[in-house]
Parts: C-alpha cells; sequence; structure tokens
C-alpha cells in the first residue's frame, strides 16, 4: 500500500480499502471472535520477543467495572531498528484501524500510543490522523452506531529506551519514573493504573488489519511454520540499499542480504563478516552461522531458523532490525558501541544491570583503546553471565547477550586487541578471517 | 473461602513448612530462620512496595508448585515472589544461586567506597555483612570509582551518595512516613542518584527513620557523626512518653553518655516501631527516658563480634545431616573442637582464623 501517493491521508487511505476490517469487526463479530481470528493467524509479537499476540489477548483479566486499556508500545529505540517508524509516517491510518479493531477484541475504551520522544514530527502525523479518523465517525462514542466507544491519545516519551520495556512503559504513561515493573503481577492482570493492559508493538498491531480483512487461517499460510504473515525488516549497515522492507517469512538470509529487490549485496565488492538479524540486542553471527545453520540447512528469515541453534550458534528474529557487517568491520569497536548504549540507557534499578552494564563499558574501551589485559575477555564473560538472567527486566540481557555472543564467536579478535594493542588503535578494523567469500546469489 | 484460606507447603533448602496465602518465599525462608533466609538489602517488610531491586535474595524454584511442577526458568527475587502450594525453593543448596549471589555482591561493590574504616554504618552494616559471606578477597574492577559530593538534608541528616547502593528504601520510607517526599532518584543507569531538588531538606518529624532503613552508610546521623564506634557502645531498650510516636528506642551508650538514639530493631535489622526526631535526635540524656534493660543482641547487632570470627567450613558430614545445606560457626572457637577440625589447635593461629589456615593443611 506504500506506493499509493497521499496514502497518509484518510481521503485515499479509506479509498483504497482502509477501515473495511473495523466495519467488520464492530458489524458482524463479537470482540471474542476478534481474538479468536488473531489466534488462529498465528501472528506473533513484532516486537522482539515474538509471543503469540492471540495468546497474549486472551490472558487480559476481565474483571466486572474494571476498564481495561490497550497501550501500543511505539517507542521504537532499539539500534538498528526503525521499521515501525515507517509505517507510522507513511500510513499511519494502518495503525489507527488497527488500533480500533484490537480495542474492541479487547473491550479498551481508551487507547494509548506511547510514542517515542525523539519521533516528533511522528506525533504530529498520528495526531491529525487521528482528527480525521474522528471526524469520519471511526472514534469517539458510538462508532458507526455499533455501541462501542473507543479514544485514542498519543502519549510522548521522553528520551528513554528502556521505556520500551512494557512495565517501564505503563510507568512512564502514568506519568512515573520510567522504571520496569517488577513481575507478577504482569500487565494483563494490573497495568496502567492498576487496571488490565495490553502492550503491543506498531507493526503487531498494524498486522490485525489484514488478519481481519482476509481471514485468520488465509493470513497463517504466509510465511513458514509458526512464522506467519509479514514482517517488516529494517536493515542498516554495511548493504548497498538500506531501507524498510516487508518480507513474507519465506525467503533465507542469503537471499535478504544478496538479492536486489531487497539489500542489493555488500559495498565496494567487500564480503560480508557477520550480522546482527533483529536488533542490538540479539546475538551476532559470524557469516558462516548466518547463512547457514550449524546443522547445515539454510537459514531462512523466520522466527525458528533464525533461532536454531540456541544462543551458541543461533541468533533471535527480535524486533527486526538487520544490521550487516562487511569485513571491514571492528567487532570489539562495535561491541564496545553498543555496550556504551546499554550503559547509557540502563535505568539504575536493580544492582547487575546499573553496576554491570558500566563495567562492560570500561573495560571495552580498554580493549577498543589498546589498555587491554588477557584476562579482561575471560572478566568480560564473567560479568555478562553474572547479568544475564538475574534483573529486572530484560535490559540486562539485552546487554549482556551481544557481548557474550561477540566474545563466543570472535574471541580471537579480542585476543589480537589485547595482543597487538598499537595496531588496534592504528587500524580500525579487525580481522577479516572471518568474511565468507560471495555467495552464489548476485544482485 | 474456606479453602483460600489453606495453608501453603513450601520446601526452601530441603526443609518443609507451613506458611498462609501470599506470604513470600523471603518471609517463608525467614519463618526458618538461620542460613536459610536469603540476605535482603533492599526488600523491607515494614515497607509497601519495597524489594526486588538488588537483586541478593535470588532463589532457585526448582518446582513452581504440586499443580504446575515446573522448575521457573530463572532465577527469581524472594521477597517479590509469593509462595504457591508445594513450591520447592533452593536457597543455598543450590550453586547457581550462590553464584548468582557473589556477583550481585562484587556488583555492588565495585563502586562502592569500602571506607568502612572512616564510616559510622560499619560493624552495623548490611553491605559489610553481605561481602564478609558472599564476597571476594580482592576486587576485579580496576577503574575509578563513581563518587558524589555529600551534602546535607536538613540539621540532622547528611547524604554521602558514593556509598548508596540504590535500595530505594530511604525513598519508599519518606513516601509512606510523611506526607510530601522531597527527596528521590535523579538520572540513570551507574549514575544514578539520591537527591532532594536544588537540595531542599528533609524535613519531617518522621524523616529521622530514614537513617535506619538505609542498609549502607550513606544517610547517617549528624549528631552521631565520628562520635565513635557502634561496637563499642551498650545498646539499651529504653522509652518515654512520646506524644508524637510510640518512644520505644534504643539508647546507645558508652559510659553514662548516651551517644546516639535508634529505633528497635528486630532480628533482621528492620526497624520495630518509627520513631519520631525528637526521640531520636533532640533526647540523649538518660533522664528524659525510662530504661528498660539490655538490649537483646542478634545477628545483625553491632555487638556481636564474633560474627566476623572463626568462620569456617564444616566437615562433609555435617553437610549431609543439613540436608545440603552449610551450617556455620559464628562464635571464636578456642578450643579445639572435634566438629570443625580434629588436631588443630586453634590457639596457636595468630589472630583470628581464616579459611585459608584450614586449606594449607
Amino acid at each position: 500500500m506504500d506506493g499509493v501517493e497521499g496514502i497518509r491521508y484518510y481521503d485515499v487511505y479509506r479509498r483504497e480499502g482502509g477501515y473495511r476490517s473495523v466495519e467488520k469487526a464492530l458489524k458482524t463479530m463479537s470482540p471474542d471472535q476478534v481474538t479468536e481470528e488473531v489466534k488462529k493467524s498465528g501472528l506473533r509479537g513484532r516486537g522482539g520477543a515474538g509471543f503469540p499476540t492471540g495468546m497474549k489477548w486472551s490472558f487480559i483479566a476481565k474483571p466486572d467495572g474494571v476498564p481495561r486499556h490497550l497501550v501500543c508500545n511505539a517507542d521504537e529505540s532499539e539500534p538498528g531498528t526503525f521499521k515501525d517508524r515507517y509505517l507510522m509516517e507513511f500510513i499511519p491510518h494502518l495503525l489507527i484501524e488497527g488500533l480500533i479493531v484490537s480495542s474492541y477484541a479487547l473491550g479498551s475504551n481508551v487507547t494509548y500510543i506511547y510514542i517515542r520522544g525523539e519521533y516528533a514530527w511522528i506525533i504530529d502525523i498520528l495526531e491529525s490522523a487521528i482528527e480525521e479518523a474522528r471526524n469520519a465517525g471511526w472514534l469517539g462514542r458510538n462508532i458507526q452506531g455499533s455501541g462501542f466507544d473507543c479514544e485514542i491519545y498519543v502519549h510522548r516519551g521522553a528520551g528513554a529506551y528502556i521505556c520500551g520495556e512494557e512495565t517501564a512503559l505503563i510507568e512512564s504513561l502514568e506519568g512515573k519514573r520510567g522504571n520496569p515493573r517488577i513481575k507478577p503481577p504482569f500487565p494483563a492482570v494490573k497495568g496502567a493504573w492498576e487496571r488490565p493492559t495490553v502492550v503491543n508493538n506498531v507493526e503487531t498491531i498494524a498486522a490485525v488489519v489484514p488478519i481481519l480483512n482476509i481471514g485468520g487461517e488465509e493470513y497463517a499460510k504466509i510465511g513458514i511454520g509458526k512464522s506467519t504473515g509479514t514482517k517488516l525488516i529494517s536493515s542498516c549497515g554495511n548493504i548497498n540499499k538500506p531501507g524498510v522492507y516487508e518480507i513474507d517469512m519465506t525467503i533465507s538470509v542469503e537471499e535478504f542480504i544478496y538479492s536486489g529487490e531487497y539489500c542489493g549485496g555488500i559495498p565496494n565488492g567487500k564480503r560480508l563478516k557477520a550480522c546482527i538479524p533483529g536488533g542490538s540486542s540479539v546475538p551476532i553471527l559470524p557469516a558462516n552461522l548466518l547463512l547457514k545453520t550449524a546443522k547445515g540447512d539454510t537459514r531462512m528469515m523466520t522466527y525458528e531458523s533464525l533461532a536454531d541453534g540456541g544462543f551458541p550458534k543461533g541468533s533471535m528474529m527480535g524486533s527486526g532490525g538487520f544490521i550487516v557487517l562487511d569485513e571491514d568491520q571492528c567487532i570489539v569497536r562495535h561491541t564496545f558501541t553498543l555496550a556504551r548504549f546499554y550503559r547509557h540507557e540502563s535505568c539504575g534499578q536493580c544492582s547487575p544491570c546499573r553496576e554491570g552494564t558500566g563495567w562492560m563499558e570500561k573495560i571495552l574501551y580498554n580493549i577498543e583503546n589498546g589498555k587491554g589485559k588477557s584476562n579482561d575477555i575471560d572478566l568480560l564473560w564473567d560479568i555478562q553471565r553474572k547479568i544475564e538472567g538475574n534483573t529486572i527486566c530484560p535490559l540486562g540481557d539485552a546487554a549482556a547477550w551481544p557481548v557474550a555472543a561477540a566474545i563466543r564467536h570472535f574471541r580471537d579478535e579480542f585476543e589480537w586487541h589485547v595482543q597487538n594493542p598499537q595496531e588496534c588503535v592504528k587500524r580500525n578494523f579487525g580481522l577479516g578471517h572471518y568474511a565468507e567469500p560471495l555467495q552464489t546469489a548476485t544482485a | 473461602m474456606a479453602e483460600e484460606k489453606k495453608p501453603l507447603k513450601v520446601t526452601i533448602d530441603n526443609i518443609t513448612i507451613e506458611v498462609e496465602q501470599g506470604t513470600t518465599i523471603l518471609n517463608a525462608a525467614r519463618r526458618i530462620g538461620g542460613d536459610v533466609a536469603p540476605p535482603a538489602m533492599c526488600y523491607y517488610s515494614k515497607l509497601k512496595n519495597s524489594g526486588g531491586k538488588c537483586r541478593t535474595c535470588l532463589v532457585e524454584v526448582e518446582a513452581g508448585s504440586t499443580v504446575d511442577p515446573r522448575p521457573m526458568p530463572k532465577l527469581v527475587a524472594s521477597c517479590r515472589t509469593n509462595v504457591m502450594d508445594g513450591m520447592i525453593v533452593k536457597n543455598i543448596t543450590s550453586e547457581k544461586v550462590i553464584d548468582a549471589r557473589n556477583g550481585v555482591v562484587e556488583f555492588l561493590l565495585i563502586n562502592h567506597p569500602l571506607d568502612c574504616p572512616i564510616c559510622d554504618q560499619a560493624g552495623e552494616c548490611d553491605l559489610q555483612n553481605l561481602s564478609y559471606d558472599h564476597g571476594k578477597e580482592g576486587t576485579r574492577y580496576e577503574f575509578n570509582r563513581r563518587t558524589f559530593e555529600k551534602y546535607d538534608l536538613g540539621p540532622f541528616i547528611q547524604l554521602h551518595m558514593t556509598r548508596c547502593i540504590m535500595c530505594f528504601r530511604c525513598v519508599y520510607t519518606a513516601d509512606q512516613l510523611t506526607e510530601k517526599r522531597v527527596h528521590g532518584i535523579l538520572d540513570r543507569g551507574d549514575h544514578v542518584e539520591i537527591a532532594t531538588y536544588i537540595q531542599k531538606s528533609l524535613d519531617h518529624d518522621f524523616i529521622g527513620n530514614v537513617i535506619d532503613v538505609c542498609p549502607v552508610g550513606a544517610l547517617t546521623d549528624k549528631t552521631f557523626r565520628f562520635k565513635n564506634r557502634v561496637w563499642f557502645l551498650n545498646p539499651v531498650d529504653a522509652h518515654r512518653d512520646c506524644p508524637k510516636c510510640k518512644g520505644k528506642a534504643t539508647l546507645w551508650y558508652r559510659g553514662d553518655e548516651v551517644f546516639r538514639v535508634t529505633a528497635r530493631k528486630d532480628q533482621w535489622g528492620e526497624v520495630e516501631d518509627w520513631i519520631c526526631n525528637e526521640c531520636r535526635f533532640e533526647t540523649k540524656k538518660t533522664s528524659d527516658w525510662i530504661i528498660e534493660g539490655p538490649t537483646k543482641i542478634d545477628r545483625h547487632s553491632v555487638i556481636a563480634q564474633g560474627h566476623y570470627v572463626g568462620v569456617q567450613k564444616p566437615q562433609e558430614v555435617l553437610y549431609d545431616v543439613l540436608g545440603g545445606r552449610k551450617p556455620k560457626l559464628l562464635m571464636n572457637i578456642h578450643n579445639v573442637s572435634e566438629v570443625n577440625e580434629p588436631g588443630r589447635d586453634l590457639s596457636k593461629i595468630e589472630g583470628p582464623a581464616h579459611s585459608t589456615d584450614f586449606e594449607n593443611e
């Protein structure tokens, strides 16, 4: 749809078939039927964890007389991920349409979009789109005569990565400091203002629209196995055509990187060294493990295939932030950059993350700047091991995984940095021998 | 609804106990007592919503409940996880827990100044106890430690953020005891700090309690700072007729002089009854108080001096008898004990006995 001129505006969007799903849901379906349809579609959360959306919706507590809320997580701040931004910028009505249908399914009369504060111009786009939708009778009281009321409010974040974590997001939405809550209770039982709340990613909500339009079973036919439907991948790094691509999850990683339809290969005839397939928090994979799984199968762009081999030999689909590194990139420098980010974004609430992220950053800074010591690598490994799984929220894990994976797959590059302190400062790229020769697929 | 009140069975470190609905693992373990109770740096039973932050009380849940006996995938914060019927928990019998706890202690200490020799909290410091139990001899941290300027929060309290471990207890105290909290958390990550907005002073009749809840020496009593070491003082229970609080306090004497007044603390180092500022800071004469008698000394007491002396590795047999729990001897052992190390004359060891004295044999 994004090829249509002016799709950002209501008139064009409606002419192209927009808001059909709202009509269908409100007039012919009960809220439970909508949830059932989403369940059938096999849609998995597009925010990173990949949890089945229909299941999440069915967990929401429904105590009498207590309002429920749907919150759309548009606090997209993972390095390498910028898919929601395009979606909201170019087809804001798709999100609003999805939100109305989802709100109907969940019984949320007041729905929020928690948007990243830096997306200032998108807030204007969304607000004017909401205004258009309201004027056309898709929002407000008694939508299209169905008796269902729904209001959507855009809440602007204040620049914290941690507020993308659902409980921190809820705290922030309530006007408090964005610290993650300790679970349980889960948001589905006690979320915003102690009311049952579902937090969904922008892309997940948008995917509800085609599910209702074509039916859950039909939607489930797209893709392979449990990876159903289409996924937006934001690719960046050393590729010819960085940008946001919508893929149906049936193509291989190799095709995605080298095909002219997608990333278009790696510029300047360089070779592929490594790739982070799902946003900065997921483990990095070296080229040989990226294109083929440890078992020798072709690695596909699906939730299961990317996770094949577990953390030692696989990675995750994550949020779809596809970062490609060519043979000139230094893994140590790259890991340091990520560690600096997580140190900066840790909320400071629980001790392993607060202290551990800072420690890792300092050690990585030393290694990168030729001041590393031989036991620093083991120390780093030990620190990440002690952060992972011991924190309140997944930010600790997200900080630990990239470091763990970098050491696991590129240990001798770290060692080279420690052993050649002067050289590693002078030339800012690591060892080239990880790079794979050009693959068969061509641009 | 009668079924709801049925007591729940929980097994912690091979000891089974029955507790009421809604009890946390930590409180169930405290009911058993001894080493089974996980350490808690941020949880405070008297403060609502406290806990879950320091991660020292992590435990392994081997079986979630009788209904759903799957183990929990991660270690859980025992202070914020409720007991289910048939739950099996491993605390000190789990290698994973001990490893994680050692890690947490290391993290807590990397930016702590370790200025115990000049810190007023030394001797009654939770972090000191914790690092004695779980810390390493040396540090692997080779960078500059985080420092802050210290400053006064009003006439009675001094804040020394450098020592703070961000337990949030003082924030909850101010939230729950006073009408208007004026201090809170600024910044985030490892530069997070407890502070007031533009250096306001903490001013409330009960604000002095933040000193008692602070697990480290970050909030200190200005009327007591550098006056004495806590282990030289003799605690005495006393009460007075106070219009604001219950007036039950502990006076800390050296000779005839009252050096400080604190609230009474239970065996977990938690305040029993909050006391007001007047009792704490302004009534430091014996004539102000009715003396009840010496304070009963317990685990967390400052004058349980033997706490740091003669901790030894017990024999394997004891280990088996206690179902894998590590027995710990906290007393000063002056004689040769058959239980501990037959043939080792402790009186020959210079100074306090150290684990290395035994390992070398």
